[in-house]
């Protein structure tokens, strides 16, 4: 540790963790007992959890403490003495479920511990629900970790008396690339069904037929009336019914009791007992979503969700589940790489680090055009990575050029995260979103860029009926499934459409949607789009004082909130510490022991590009980005081309590295310990799962000031944490609100539309390479316009709609939408639509619209691979 | 005649006691359970660490008759007794390995992992046997069956099959798991090597050879049959279509009848378990007279 600084009494953490959550104190309770054992219960708790609290395990199977309760299975089946009507005791005449029955004053419960009818009862219904299931565990995916085998052990009989045939299905049906489903190993538990319908919101399958030949089916989507919205990958049709589509189907393997539902990816993979546990962070979006990952001989074979009451519950996305192969993609770098003759060779890490030292040095010695140096640390990091990022910027490099944000920005965005976000840590968070009667989504699409966010939302709309708002071009299933009420706005528009939420507004939308936001506790959550429409953020902020709800900003890479805490924005240095504020300054100086930072505000990403394509930069050190998702792709590879020295840290081998001059790999989350920072600005550390001879960030950029002689000190994550923890927050001035006026939309001519774009979930992400089974689910990509806008371009629905810029041009089936005019929407980095690449646009932009020469599906950029750009 | 020579630990007589406690030394009973330095006058209340455990603390007294009269005069010889009367039975020393006596029938060798009549694999890669070993000595990965690679009945088998014979302890509790006994043992004994990486047995070391004109895997299941067919031993050996896939997919195979008749050598076993054959003859040559 290279710290000097006098300051030892730092009030908080730099991000200070959660506060426990406190039990909420029931408002009646009921005494009861269970096998003799008296015990006290909020009123309305089913007997199967009043059970599991005196540690009585009664075995079950539909029963799951997020879904309601269904008593599909009777396995739980218990024995009830109630007192009647009359007071007196009385057995209820037949054995009753436990996981369906409340808790009522006075009652008995007796499990097969203590009665002997519930034991048999429980037996009898065991040997129900085994005379259909086949002895495929040897070949079952479940097998070691069925609740079916366990409880067929304690709670069946040691043979079988069933002596004819068992009824089969042909097997396995692919319900969709990823998702295989067994029917006959099926116990009809309706768990899968339960949540598509419960939690999702997908209910693609259900229970069809009856009787001995009742099964989990597929439906007709066109009944259903989302047709439109098919998987890109292929899939069995069911009898009557299209491929089940979910980005969160992924869980309804985790929660089948039996081995009926399994995941290709996982198929025939491993047993249990093979598998060493590592808890851990998912590192696809800023949820934080808690998971397990499951490794075998140093590889991991699996991902499964985490149990975190507080962020996740027991749910992630398929994203998070599923894609986890980057990780190990061929494409890895093991060894440090230094261009020699045009030609990146392997070399040792100390010649890398003193030819990245050298190169450097120079840069910042320079005294041409081209000198200095920035830093692009990209949005992935974590918390320790990016304050290395930071502090090596500021003590080492001497410079604020520093920005992490590798997607579009604004001047006006950064000072929205320094006023707004930056120091202000667990303001807004689930358990907020869980209570708030109305949530305004802006500039965010809560179940492609936020995940489980959705999830949340969804529990929420449906258990206390909250309200769902959204400003978007059009309501999406996403939001239709949240029941939410779409507030219209072309790309460009939102501040005037947030501007125009008053109370007294002559359009009743706004104004129910405004009397809505003024209820207490109501949330505005804004994405990291909004930078995207000069003014957005200014509106949002002055929204939020208006009607007094809370604000938060989504973003969607899961590095992005704990970069803005650790202050690697050109205005912004760690804890929301403004550069421009003098004292904040000489605070951090004292902390990293330096005389004094650099005061000048630095450039941001497009500033800094800009300023190396001129030839006015003397290097840039690259972190895990990709040029593909910067606002202009073409600009940027013009940039690294000109830049004279580049340090790229990166993972794989990607576009920065190849215009590279020294190369240094870094480890992937799962060979590091570190701290993803969530969008409400929770902690949440993860230790390394995986035996690795990578080194973090941190560590790298540690190596690389000790090699230019400026030590940063953050060799380990404990150094970092000391640091961070000394550090603290900052009381000091914020930096002050934006306000920033509403552009002009722009005008639109005749044969051209604005353009409207954002990811989905599952895409052509970097970090979604090499799961052919998860790209399969991922949606088809379409161009969406209004029935006007597709008859002008002269479109039919399912038609081959071109979308054309100066830069190129993207060609993809169309989907006629209930939308704006003179609207498109396109997904930003589908298979074959990489918007910001191909059209070097992006929302906002006007782009020329026309029918496509040839009805083909997929665009003139199409990456037949999916090996796109990133996540 | 043992007598004089045993060296029982004997409490010393006190006489004994009180000249060591004079002295500081054992004059003679230097197997005394006595600890040496004792203070004067301190009883023996408990014996000293590295006694014999057990003995007696009073002395030992044998309970057997002595022997007496002609017995008494022959028991210095009477030993060779044993070793005259056993140069008149039949030897009973193996010449192994000059001469290799088979194993009993249920001896506990070396692994085997067998093949339905026509040539598919039993294996499944359900990993029980991997689960029943006590000694973690088994390692399996399990893979999808494809159309185009089928190397069991069914959707699953072991892609990746191991055995570590050094950790192997031939207990068999893998084959009493086996759900599809595709794993047995055999009556082969000689798995001794100077090389680790030379006992681990690979899945092609261990499947039993092609017999009475198998298919070797991959190829299709016979038609119509499902698993249970197989397991049930419905199915008896290859039939024409299973042939003509592998002749078309694979028309060098030597399992094919007319390689066969050709007289393609068959395929050569597994590496390991060749270099452990080659292994062990040339130990058998060097040992065999």
């Amino acid at each position: 540790m290279t710290v000097t600084s006098s300051r030892t009494d730092a009030a908080t953490p730099l991000v200070p963790q959660a506060p426990a959550a406190v039990p909420a104190v029931p408002a009646a309770t009921v005494t009861f007992s269970i096998d003799g054992i008296e015990t006290t219960v909020p009123k309305g708790t089913l007997v199967i959890r009043a059970a599991e609290e005196l540690g009585i395990a009664i075995p079950r199977f539909c029963d799951h403490p997020l879904l309601a309760p269904v008593g599909a299975c009777r396995q739980c089946l218990v024995e009830v003495w109630a007192p009647g009507r009359d007071g007196n005791l009385s057995k209820m005449p037949k054995p009753q479920p436990s996981c369906a029955l409340e808790a009522t004053p006075g009652m008995q419960v007796k499990t097969q511990h203590t009665s002997a009818e519930a034991d048999k009862a429980q037996h009898g219904v065991m040997e129900f629900l085994l005379i259909n299931h086949p002895l495929d565990c040897p070949v079952c995916d479940k097998g070691g970790e069925c609740p079916l085998q366990n409880q067929a052990m304690s709670n069946g009989r040691a043979t079988s008396r069933f002596i004819d045939v068992k009824r089969t299905y042909p097997k396995p049906i692919n319900v969709s690339t990823q998702i295989l489903l067994d029917r006959e190993r099926c116990i009809l538990c309706q768990r899968c069904t339960r949540f598509s319908e419960e939690v999702a919101g997908d209910p693609f399958i259900d229970l069809q037929m009856r009787g001995a030949v009742q099964q989990i089916g597929t439906f007709d989507t066109h009944v259903l009336d989302f047709a439109g919205e098919a998987p890109a990958g292929p899939a069995t049709l069911d009898v009557s019914g299209k491929p089940f589509s979910s980005y969160f189907s992924g869980n309804t393997v985790q929660i089948c009791p039996v081995g009926a539902l399994t995941s290709a990816a996982y198929r025939f993979r491993s047993r249990p007992f093979d598998l060493v546990s590592t808890p851990s962070i998912a590192e696809h979006d800023s949820n934080g979503s808690a998971i397990r990952i499951d490794h075998r001989r140093g590889v991991v074979l699996r991902r499964q969700a985490g149990d975190d009451p507080a962020v996740n519950q027991e749910f992630i996305t398929d994203k998070d589940r599923f894609a986890f192969t980057w990780q190990v993609a061929a494409d890895r770098l093991t060894t440090p790489l230094v261009r020699r003759d045009g030609e990146l060779e392997p070399v040792s890490w100390q010649e890398a680090l003193d030819v990245a030292a050298d190169g450097l040095a120079a840069a910042q010695r320079a005294d041409g055009t081209a000198h200095g140096v920035a830093v692009l640390p990209g949005g992935r990091v974590t918390l320790e990575d990016a304050y290395a990022y930071s502090k090596f910027a500021r003590t080492v490099l001497g410079t604020n050029d520093v920005d992490h944000r590798a997607r579009p920005h604004s001047p006006e965005e950064e000072q929205f995260l320094g006023h707004a976000v930056a120091g202000r840590t667990l303001q807004v968070t689930f358990s907020d979103l869980a209570s708030a009667p109305a949530v305004l989504l802006a500039g965010l699409e809560a179940e492609e860029e936020g995940g489980i966010l959705f999830v949340r939302l969804r529990q929420a709309v449906r258990a206390r009926k909250q309200r769902v708002l959204s400003v978007a071009p059009f309501a999406t299933r996403g939001l239709e499934r949240l029941s939410g009420t779409l507030l219209p706005a072309a790309p460009g528009t939102e501040a005037e459409v947030l501007d125009g939420l008053v109370a007294g507004s002559s359009d009743s939308l706004l104004s129910d949607a405004a009397a809505a936001l003024t209820a207490p506790g109501a949330v505005v959550l804004v994405g990291e789009r909004l930078a995207g429409a000069p003014g957005a953020l200014s509106a949002a902020l002055r929204l939020a004082e208006r009607t007094g709800a809370k604000l938060a900003w989504v973003p969607r890479r899961a590095g992005e909130r704990g970069a803005v805490e650790a202050g690697t924005l050109p205005g912004l240095l760690p804890g929301g510490r403004p550069v421009d504020d003098s004292a904040a300054r000489v605070d951090l100086a004292a902390v990293w022991g330096v005389d004094s930072l650099p005061a000048e505000r630095g450039r941001s990403l497009t500033e800094i590009l800009a300023a190396a394509e001129a030839g006015l930069l003397g290097g840039l050190v690259v972190g895990g980005l990709e040029l593909a998702d910067l606002p202009d792709p073409a600009q940027a590879r013009r940039a690294l081309e000109a830049v004279p020295f580049v340090v790229s840290l990166e993972v794989r081998a990607s576009e920065v590295t190849a215009l590279a001059d020294v190369v240094l790999p870094v480890a992937p989350p799962v060979e590091k310990a570190g701290t993803f920072v969530t969008w409400e600005g929770r902690p949440r550390p993860f230790p390394q799962a995986l035996a690795s001879h990578q080194m973090a960030d941190h560590r790298v950029l540690d190596l690389l000031a000790d090699a230019l002689g400026e030590p940063l000190g953050l060799q380990t994550v404990a150094a970092v944490h000391a640091e961070l923890d000394q550090l603290g927050g900052w009381d000091g001035a914020r930096v002050p609100a934006p306000a920033v006026d509403a552009a002009q939309p722009p005008a639109v001519p005749d044969g051209s539309a604005v353009l409207a774009t954002w990811h989905q979930l599952v895409d052509a992400g970097r970090l979604q390479t090499g799961e052919p089974f998860l790209a399969g689910t991922a949606k088809r990509p379409v161009a969406r316009v209004s029935a006007a806008t597709a008859a002008a371009a002269g479109v039919a629905d399912g038609g081959s709609l071109t979308v054309a810029t100066q830069a190129g041009s993207i060609t993809l089936p169309v989907l006629v939408t209930d939308m704006p005019d003179r609207v498109v929407w396109l997904p930003t980095n589908s298979v074959g639509s990489a918007v910001r690449d191909a059209l070097g646009a992006d929302a906002g932009a006007v782009v020329r619209l026309s029918a496509a020469a040839l009805d083909i599906v997929g665009g003139v950029t199409a990456d037949a691979t999916g090996e796109g750009v990133t996540a | 005649m043992a007598e004089p020579t045993r060296p029982t630990p004997k409490k010393p007589t006190p006489k004994k006691q009180s000249g060591t406690s004079a002295t500081g030394k054992t004059p003679v009973a230097r197997p005394s359970a006595t600890p040496v330095r004792r203070p004067a006058g301190t009883p023996a209340t408990k014996p000293a660490a590295g006694r014999e455990v057990g003995a007696p603390a009073q002395g030992y007294t044998s309970r057997m008759p002595g022997s007496t009269g002609l017995q008494a005069a022959l028991a210095p010889v009477a030993g060779f007794g044993v070793t005259l009367a056993n140069l008149f039975r039949p030897t009973v020393t193996e010449q192994y390995p000059s001469e290799k006596i088979p194993p009993k029938p249920r001896f506990h060798g070396r692994h085997q992992l067998n093949r339905y009549a026509d040539g598919l694999e039993k294996c499944i890669g359900c990993e029980l046997c991997a689960w029943a070993c006590p000694a973690d000595a088994i390692y399996v990965e399990a893979a999808d069956n494809t159309p185009d690679e089928q190397y069991s009945p069914g959707e699953r088998y072991g892609r990746v099959y191991q055995i570590n014979y050094l950790r192997c302890i031939l207990c068999g509790l893998c084959i009493e798991a086996c759900p599809t006994r595709a794993l047995t043992m055999t009556n082969d004994f000689e798995l001794a090597g100077p090389t680790r990486a030379g006992l681990i047995w690979e899945k092609e070391d261990l499947l039993a050879p092609l017999r009475n004109g198998m298919l070797s895997s991959p190829h299709p299941m016979v038609e119509g049959t499902t698993d249970t067919d197989y397991y049930n031993g419905a199915v008896t050996g290859p039939t024409e279509q299973q042939e003509a896939w592998v002749t078309e997919n694979r028309p060098d195979d030597p399992s094919l009848p007319a390689n066969v008749a050709k007289g393609v050598p068959p395929a050569p076993r597994g590496e390991t378990a060749q270099a452990q054959a080659d292994l062990t003859a040339a130990a058998i040559r060097q040992g065999t007279r």
